[in-house]
């Protein structure tokens, strides 16, 4: 039987790695495309365009939130289970400030509201970060030299001491989130139209992960992570502080995950405590998608998935979409376990 | 001549003696012991400090015992052979559901036209077989793939079971799952105080209801004997020994002529066979499936379990389903009530009764189970990361060969 199995085995391996593997993938994407091109033109453009902006906007929040994991993973190689809920965090802290500063529903929305959104983007996302590195101290610096089990699990823990905190604080029922940001269509041809709403989160969240980016790439604090990343005893031979880089990294992820939040309660208009962990879970599969550890990889993952789900929800089943994008998860860490644009790196 | 048989008794004595001595230090011994001795207990017990009225406990004690399979099922995966699960639910969830669709009216409304009924003790085995299946089909094309991408893989695939039963329609009940599940059925069957008839007796056509806990609680108790006796044999053979090598070094181990490909599989299919297990009675128990019940949660909650009693060792396991079980499925349930009890003998009123600010103090406290689930979690792995009974490999792991001290001291050797 065990002869049989390891036959079998070879076969599997060499099948997924195989021209042939390969062909059959690229042949049921072709059927796939094939079908979703014959409903596209069915529906016609304006359906489609609306699709696309939502699809891209919707992806913008989730590669917000991507490039948190991919940055941890990058660093300390733990799946920070808890990040899904410091951006669930982002979008009740900022919920509970905006009365206070003069933002309620149903009044214009001027220069002065701007600003105090602004506001209210500035005091959020220093409070996430405040609360990520804390997460990154309590829990996982303690366990840095532990088997790689022990800080799995605290970080599924303090998503759960997140959750339950957000639960107890608001209750079980789920919150409207002020629908404070005007949205009007922009045309963009005879019957096309996209809303101003899908246009801002895009802009913004192309803000945020060009500055990252810049910042990675060109910053001193950048290069000390990157070096982190490499090799953290080497790092630390050169001088760099590794706690420090570690809760930089942190504070990164949690800045971008809370003004991730904040724009997903704009978009969306509603919250509840145990938002986090799908969508965490989702943004995750993006950062695996594009290549974990690689940041414009959980950029890009972060849209295609996005992509995949407002087209499935818009022209397919909807309760079938959280199945795809695991299935997605899946074959990906299958047959490109380094993602899109993540690079073959040995196992240490 | 008869000196010598005196010599060799006394010798005999001397060993049994010696035999009892050691296991008196051995805890996986005591633990065992005093396992077995309450599990014997427990049932009695209950009912006589309840006078009558512990029907409730027994069938707690039941399904308690499912989280014992659950955790001695994945003490293979993940404490022998070192692969992170974190999508365990999902073969409980195929052993129920299988359960569900061979022993219930549930297929008639499907495309397929007409109910089957399995009995109990052979769809046991199909289910196992099916989760087994399930868990070496997940396995084959994904083994490869190390450490934190195993974990990735293992979670995507506890997240789309649960989805795929809810939406697969007719076949699997949707939403509402299956219910109606068949009871199981013994032929015959000794009536006796325990079944609450009070007279000695043998009794026919015996149906395992929800009526009479006791028969489900004797159920599991022989179905974790049997499994346990099945896993310690595994861990000490050729079989065991693989997959300690694997998790210490899998380089090593293959260079060593272990197949780790094979040994990884069969570690993952025998810890799925085992949740199979678990799924087929706990759907003859609750008579009903419902894809909410095999969540992330639960998955993680069963790691919980396994990493708080010590990782591959199997009584460790045991004991830490059994105490998380005990604090989760009990003391947090129970708590709301408590407190009101509390509030209200020390004159604290106010807190009891709601207001638009205050949901009253049993609603605050249940409120924060999701808050202690975590900081449980986050307390196990800061204050007692190898577990409440490690087994030796672990614990060294944890105190030896870390960075200050080295487990073999290359220079004095």
């Amino acid at each position: 039987m065990i002869a049989s199995l390891a036959r079998s085995r070879v076969g599997l391996r060499s099948f997924a790695g195989s021209r042939l593997g390969n062909y059959i993938a690229i042949a049921l994407l072709l059927v796939v495309v094939a079908k979703a091109a014959v409903e596209i033109v069915h529906r016609g453009l304006p359906y489609f365009v609306q699709i696309l902006a939502f699809g891209i906007a919707d992806g913008a929040i989730y590669a917000l939130v991507a490039l948190g994991y991919t940055m941890v993973y990058g660093i300390i190689e733990l799946i920070n289970f808890a990040h899904g809920d410091v951006f669930t965090l982002g979008a009740f802290m900022s919920l509970a400030m905006l009365p206070a500063f003069g933002l309620t529903e149903g009044h214009g929305f001027g220069i002065g509201s701007a600003l105090a959104l602004l506001g209210v983007f500035l005091i959020t996302m220093a409070l996430c970060a405040a609360v990520n590195v804390a997460i990154e101290r309590v829990a996982y610096r303690p366990l840095r030299n532990a088997p790689r089990l022990a800080p799995l699990i605290t970080a599924i823990g303090m998503s759960s001491v997140l959750e339950g905190a957000m639960y107890l604080w608001r209750g079980p029922a789920n919150l409207h989130y002020p629908n404070l940001i005007p949205n009007p269509t922009v045309a963009l041809g005879a019957h096309v139209t996209v809303g101003l709403k899908d246009l801002l989160v895009i802009a913004t969240a192309l803000v945020l992960v060009v500055g990252l980016t810049m910042f990675i790439g060109r910053s001193k604090l950048g290069k000390a992570m990157r070096a982190t990343a490499q090799d953290r005893d080497a790092a630390q031979m050169m001088g760099i502080d590794i706690n420090l880089t570690i809760a930089a990294t942190f504070v990164i992820g949690a800045l971008l995950a809370g003004a991730g939040g904040i724009i997903y309660g704009l978009y969306f208009n509603n919250v509840d405590a145990f938002l986090g962990f799908t969508a965490g879970l989702i943004a995750f599969t993006a950062a695996v998608f594009g290549g974990i550890g690689n940041i414009p990889g959980a950029a890009l993952g972060g849209l295609l998935i996005g992509m995949v789900r407002s087209f499935n929800d818009g022209y397919f089943a909807s309760e079938w979409t959280e199945v795809l994008i695991f299935a997605i998860l899946i074959l990906v860490l299958v047959f490109r376990p380094s993602g899109l644009l993540g690079m073959q790196v040995p196992e240490k | 001549m008869s000196g010598a048989a005196t010599a060799v008794a006394a010798g005999r004595r001397a060993s049994a003696g010696a035999f009892l001595r050691e296991k008196s230090k051995d805890p996986n011994a005591i633990a065992y012991t005093a396992m077995l001795t309450a599990a014997v207990l427990f049932a009695p017990v209950a009912q006589f400090v309840t006078g009558g009225n512990g029907d409730y406990l027994v069938s707690q004690a039941a399904d308690c015992g499912v989280y014992v399979l659950l955790a001695i099922g994945l003490n293979v995966v993940v404490g022998f052979a070192g692969l992170l699960d974190l999508g365990y639910a999902a073969f409980f969830a195929i052993g129920a559901y299988t359960y569900g669709m061979l022993a219930s009216n549930q297929l008639v409304s499907s495309p397929i036209g007409h109910g089957i009924h399995i009995p109990f003790w052979i769809a046991l085995f199909i289910a196992m077989f099916v989760a087994a299946g399930a868990g070496a089909l997940l396995g084959a094309p994904t083994l490869r793939l190390r450490g934190d991408y195993l974990a990735i893989v293992t979670l995507g695939f506890g997240e789309i079971v649960p989805r795929f039963f809810r939406n697969l329609g007719t076949l699997t009940g949707g939403v509402n799952g299956i219910s109606a599940l068949d009871a199981p059925r013994l032929p015959f069957w000794l009536d006796g105080p325990w079944v609450g008839g009070g007279t000695l007796g043998v009794s026919t056509d015996f149906r395992f209801t929800s009526g009479n806990p006791t028969a489900f609680y004797v159920l599991m108790i022989l179905l974790l004997l049997g499994c346990v006796l099945l896993v310690n044999n595994l861990f000490a053979s050729r079989l065991g020994r693989a997959w300690m090598a694997v998790r210490e070094d899998e380089v090593a181990a293959a260079a060593m002529g272990v197949n780790t490909v094979n040994i990884k599989l069969l570690a993952f299919g025998i810890g799925a066979a085992f949740s199979g297990f678990a799924g087929a009675f706990y759907g003859a128990k609750l008579a009903i499936v419902s894809p909410e019940n095999f969540g992330f949660v639960v998955s993680v909650t069963i790691l919980a379990m396994v990493v708080l009693g010590g990782m591959g060792n199997i009584p460790g396991a045991m004991i830490g389903a059994i105490v998380l079980y005990f604090v989760l499925f009990k003391f947090l349930p129970d708590a709301p009530q408590q407190a009101i009890g509390i509030s209200k003998s020390l004159g604290l009123d106010f807190l009891v009764t709601p207001t638009p600010n205050w949901p009253g103090i049993g609603e605050e406290i249940s409120r924060m189970k999701f808050l202690l689930f975590g900081l449980i979690l986050v307390l196990i792995m800061l204050l007692r990361p190898q577990g409440l009974l490690p087994s030796q490999v672990r614990k060294d792991e944890f105190t030896r060969g870390t960075a200050a001290d080295t487990v073999y001291d290359l220079e004095t050797t």
